[in-house]
């Protein structure tokens, strides 16, 4: 059987991730086209009922380990590797995700298998799947074939559509696996802390995003005033979030929220692959940038080379003249 | 102990990368600079190293590639490492993400560290992976994208942005671990340690030297081939503004909003 096995990542009250179940669903459908089917892995506390679940999403067996930890990845790559040998899985397939790129890459190393990253499209060409990659800033996209199987691949974030299917159940199996001495070598002491204020970016119709060329923290105070005077709200990179200038809850991108606003205003981003995947779907994207070769010049739709410190207070009040007047 | 840093040379920021049309590999002639994300991990290392905290008695940087990767060395070496090793081989070229974690990882075997460190990143392709490849290959517990190292009881304590949130996992050496830029601020190398640099141990080691199966790397060891180049889609490029005078700048922003009703 050439089936694909997807790895569902969870919280820790149990959620499953919104990219992993669109790798489900992109996994049934290239199975259906393959003749094959799609299985998951899960690991720790899932119910039968959820793992059962997985089945309005395509996913025919669902393989639990249930002594295995979620949160870290080696030890998921035990009972995949485990799991795609003992049932003959002809591909591993990830949503987008901090998780699946270090699984993937474990199961990489593993079975001696070729992997291809941040995927954002899989097709079947004579019976095998061939992953397209955007590269080099995605100015080109590579189709890359696998020599052998297993083949690993690890999508972009949101490159997979979740669809739920015609609601059947999956069968369930738990599955026992021994773990690697080095799986159990690392312990998680505290997961999934939220740092900072909670905001809420999700359903703002205008965000106005901060990074690294607003200066410092104190330059996101540039940011709050434009967002207030537009009516919406601030949101930042994963590089500011993690330099402490903002909270986690408004970071945009690979380990953080996907957006789709009205207006996106882009102050002093770079405009990187991690953060362009959380908000290339937005309406309009207008960047303001000193460098003219950031590459988020590449898919703004209207782009400004120049200091923000500058021109973003002239256009909080030139906004605000607007709105009062 | 032994601290080893994995490093590799990058493309200038400034220069126009591209895929060679007949070897359908990126083009790496433009390479000249030590790629930023390792430039953390070797202050990693060396604030490991300066904290007294590990017995650390030397800082190794090590890496892969053609004979102008020295350089990369060079530079490890002037921000702080003791010495390097080059790994390079004709053998080598070509090398997909699977055989190029494998021959690292053979490389880093010869040297026996008790952690090893590299950046999360790097522009030119591999992103987020080498590190998890290498640590499987090495039987040694990993974790990526690391932004805080701590010390305590002879474990690393780390923390780092998973999908939920902050995650912080104690790990125990030896170890592979992938540092992000936030986990430092990298120091200057002073004059006298870039023009001692030149003057530290370089290892030279071909694939042979480190017991790398000739069949599992390079073009015909690679699991993955590219089948075809394509340019993306294309997409309408947006109107771009320099900003020389303020004022008009800001007219024509106001002007494009409410012309999209986000006024």
């Amino acid at each position: 059987m050439a089936g694909i096995l997807v790895y569902a990542l969870h919280d820790d009250e149990g959620n499953f991730n919104k990219n992993s179940l669109g790798a489900i669903s992109e996994a049934a459908k290239l199975a259906a086209e393959l003749g094959a089917e799609a299985g998951v892995v899960v690991v720790g506390d899932v119910s039968d009922e959820a793992a059962a679940g997985l089945g309005a999403y395509g996913a025919k067996k669902v393989h639990r380990a249930k002594e295995v930890p979620e949160g870290l990845a080696q030890p998921v790559v035990d009972v995949m590797a485990k799991v795609i040998v003992d049932d003959g899985y002809s591909y591993a397939l990830f949503g987008g995700g901090l998780l699946g790129f270090e699984v993937g890459a474990g199961l990489t190393a593993r079975l001696n298998a070729g992997v291809t990253m941040e995927v954002t499209q899989v097709k079947v060409a004579d019976g095998k799947l061939v992953a397209e990659r955007p590269v080099l800033q995605d100015s080109a996209i590579v189709d890359v074939g696998y020599v052998d199987e297993p083949g690993i691949i690890i999508g972009r974030l949101n490159a997979f559509d979740l669809s739920e299917g015609d609601g059947g159940s999956a069968e369930v199996v738990d599955v026992d696996v021994e773990l690697s001495d080095w799986s159990t070598k690392a312990k998680m002491v505290q997961r999934g802390e939220a740092r900072g204020e909670d905001v809420n970016i999700e359903d703002a119709d205008i965000l106005v995003g901060g990074g690294r060329g607003l200066g410092k923290a104190e330059g996101f105070e540039l940011a709050e005033a434009l967002a207030g005077a537009l009516g919406g709200a601030v949101a930042a990179t994963r590089a500011v979030v993690d330099a402490g200038w903002y909270p986690y809850a408004a970071q945009i991108g690979q380990t953080g929220k996907t957006v789709a606003p009205k207006l996106y205003l882009a102050a002093g981003i770079s405009g990187a692959i991690q953060h362009k995947v959380g908000m290339q779907n937005s309406e309009n994207i207008l960047a303001i940038n000193k460098d003219p070769n950031a590459p988020i010049f590449e898919f703004a739709d209207l782009g400004v080379v120049g200091d923000l410190h500058k021109i973003l207070p002239k256009l909080t009040e030139a906004v605000q003249a607007k709105k009062g007047g | 102990m032994k601290i080893c840093c994995l490093v590799k040379e990058v493309p200038d920021a400034a220069v126009q990368k591209r895929i060679d049309d007949s070897t359908k590999r990126l083009d790496r002639s433009g390479e000249k600079n030590l790629n930023p994300f390792d430039t953390h991990a070797i202050e990693a290392a060396m604030q490991l190293k300066e904290g007294g905290e590990l017995a650390i008695d030397e800082v190794v940087a090590v890496t892969m590639g053609p004979q102008t990767a020295v350089r990369a060395l060079h530079k490890a070496v002037a921000l702080g490492a003791d010495r390097s090793v080059h790994l390079t081989d004709a053998a080598l070229e070509g090398s997909d993400v699977c055989a190029t974690g494998y021959a690292l990882a053979k490389v880093l075997e010869s040297e026996s560290p008790d952690l090893v460190l590299l950046g999360q990143q790097s522009d030119d392709g591999e992103c987020y992976t080498i590190g998890a490849v290498v640590a499987d290959h090495l039987k040694m517990p990993s974790l990526t994208q690391v932004i805080k190292m701590d010390v305590a009881d002879g474990k690393l304590r780390l923390e780092r942005q998973a999908e939920y949130g902050y995650d912080t996992v104690e790990v125990e050496l030896p170890a592979v671990i992938s540092v992000g830029d936030a986990i430092n601020e990298p120091r200057y190398p002073s004059l006298k340690a870039i023009m001692g640099a030149k003057k530290k141990q370089l290892d030279t080691r071909g694939a042979s030297d480190v017991s790398i199966e000739a069949d599992r790397v390079g073009e015909q060891g690679s699991r993955t081939t590219v089948l075809e180049i394509n340019p993306p889609p294309q997409k309408e490029g947006g109107e771009i503004i320099e900003d020389e005078d303020t004022n008009e700048t800001v007219e024509k922003l106001v002007a494009w909003l409410e012309e999209r009703k986000l006024l």
